[in-house]
């Protein structure tokens, strides 16, 4: 089996950004790849721009790097020149130009989410191609194609903190069961007026779904906890 | 959507030669006609991406200055360059102060001259444009293809509702119609389009531009009807057939 391990390092990935009453909450896998190999299996697809936005990453791990490395230097001198924090708008609208001038040469979607004081918390998509989209909510990567019927039915207006947060990783959680360019953890960021806070969900800390089991140390231990007559096999 | 699409071989390689080579997030048909007062202009708010319909609520019919009213099909990214570029000529145009405004004549023009250009260049802004507009009392309704193809007419539709919107509006568009006719003719063919094109959205809206301006009206969804008698058991003596 070819494991295509010159192949770019691509993050499949599954990425969603949620507005709720009072800010954003921003979730991601963690994993890597490059073919069928997992370079890196807890990596951080969301990337500061500024102390009140981030960006969510997907596609090449490459392109997607270096066009959050630009917008970041950009408004950090925009932050300068203004003498107060930028708007989501702005950082949103900037990683646009990227995308959009350099379409031919860019591979990654993004979704670009924060808060500040004259719009709350704002959530933009940018997909290829270089549209930008303002959404109450967005999904991006190879694994939001599972997520579409999900969010459709699971998403509503008014959310709390809490109960967007959960969204968000119950949703992670249910794309990488289908997908396999997506995996490990699950990282959330929150942005809000009372600033950011980054939570870690390791894999084990998920909830089952369909057909998963629930994972032992060893079949021993299945064994010894069984009747006495156990080798029935 | 994932793989690296292939080199252009014997052509200059993909990364340093400008051309846009396809889209990404398109929108699909727009539908327009003169009537009575002016235009009446009607685009779903669908933006799909490839086969999927990624967003519902994208508005695709722009209003330029006072007189105008754009509305587009195919790349979105390249319908918010052109609504950008189209900012900056209303701008210049009215810092000129003279009292003067680009009537949809003129954005028409200058519109066609764009699309032309990037397409001389094998570069071409991804879109089909519907241009209307009203004014001193004349309407004017025109279109541009992605190469630069311009026209006037009574009734222009792009995308699928070329070959599904024109016939319908061959048939019953004609000089003069109310307000009400208009709206209605027009959701007769979104109401085709949303019967037989893939990538249509039932929400939509209709824009209306006239002497006194440019009205957008709120999303709304149309009523489909599947009471054929035919449709609720088709296979009826032939299994296996559809």
């Amino acid at each position: 089996m070819d494991l295509n391990l010159n192949d770019e390092h691509s993050m499949g990935t599954t990425i969603i950004g949620v507005t709720y009453d009072g800010g954003v909450v921003l979730g991601a896998d963690s994993r890597t790849s490059t073919g069928m190999y997992v370079a890196n299996r807890a990596s951080d697809k969301i990337t500061q721009l500024t102390d009140n936005v981030y960006v969510c990453r997907s596609g090449s791990a490459a392109d997607s790097q270096i066009v959050s490395d630009y917008v970041r230097y950009f408004l950090h001198q925009h932050t300068i020149q203004l003498g107060q924090p930028a708007t989501v708008k702005v950082a949103a609208n900037l990683v646009r130009l990227m995308a959009y001038n350099n379409k031919n040469m860019l591979q990654t979607g993004l979704i670009v989410g924060g808060w500040d004081k004259y719009e709350g918390g704002k959530i933009y998509g940018i997909p290829l191609g270089g549209t930008i989209v303002e959404q109450p909510f967005a999904i991006g990567g190879s694994g939001s194609s599972y997520l579409y019927g999900f969010f459709d039915q699971a998403w509503k207006e008014g959310m709390t903190k809490d109960e967007a947060e959960q969204l968000v990783v119950k949703a992670v959680s249910l794309a990488i069961a289908r997908d396999g360019a997506s995996g490990g953890v699950v990282r959330t960021v929150i942005i809000n007026a009372d600033g950011v806070t980054r939570n870690f969900h390791p894999g084990d800390s998920l909830q089952l779904w369909h057909e998963e089991l629930e994972p032992q140390n060893s079949l021993l231990d299945i064994l010894n906890t069984a009747s006495p007559e156990p080798m029935n096999f | 959507m994932d793989q690296k699409p292939f080199s252009q071989g014997l052509l200059s390689s993909e990364a340093d030669s400008q051309r846009t080579l396809y889209p990404y997030v398109t929108g699909t048909s727009v539908v327009a006609l003169k009537y009575k007062d002016g235009i009446l202009m009607a685009a779903d708010m669908g933006g799909s991406y490839g086969s999927t319909l990624r967003y519902k609520s994208v508005e695709r019919m722009k209003s330029i200055g006072k007189h105008s009213l754009l509305g587009a099909s195919g790349e979105l990214s390249d319908f918010q360059e052109i609504l950008s570029y189209l900012d900056e000529l209303i701008l210049y145009d009215n810092m000129w102060d003279d009292g003067n405004s680009l009537g949809p004549k003129e954005v028409h023009s200058y519109l066609t001259r764009v699309m032309y250009n990037r397409r001389n260049k094998f570069n071409p802004l991804w879109s089909s444009l519907v241009l209307g507009g009203v004014k001193n009392g004349e309407k004017y309704l025109g279109m541009v293809s992605m190469i630069g193809v311009h026209f006037e007419d009574n009734h222009v539709a792009t995308g699928f509702g070329n070959h599904l919107a024109r016939p319908i509006l061959r048939e019953e568009w004609h000089e003069n119609l109310s307000f009400e006719d208009g709206v209605k003719l027009l959701e007769k063919c979104m109401r085709v389009l949303l019967y037989r094109d893939r990538s249509a959205v039932n929400k939509l809206q209709i824009a209306k531009i006239t002497e006194e301006g440019v009205t957008v009206s709120q999303p709304y969804s149309l009523k489909t009807f599947w009471g054929f008698s035919a449709f609720s058991n088709p296979t009826v003596g032939a299994e296996g057939s559809w």
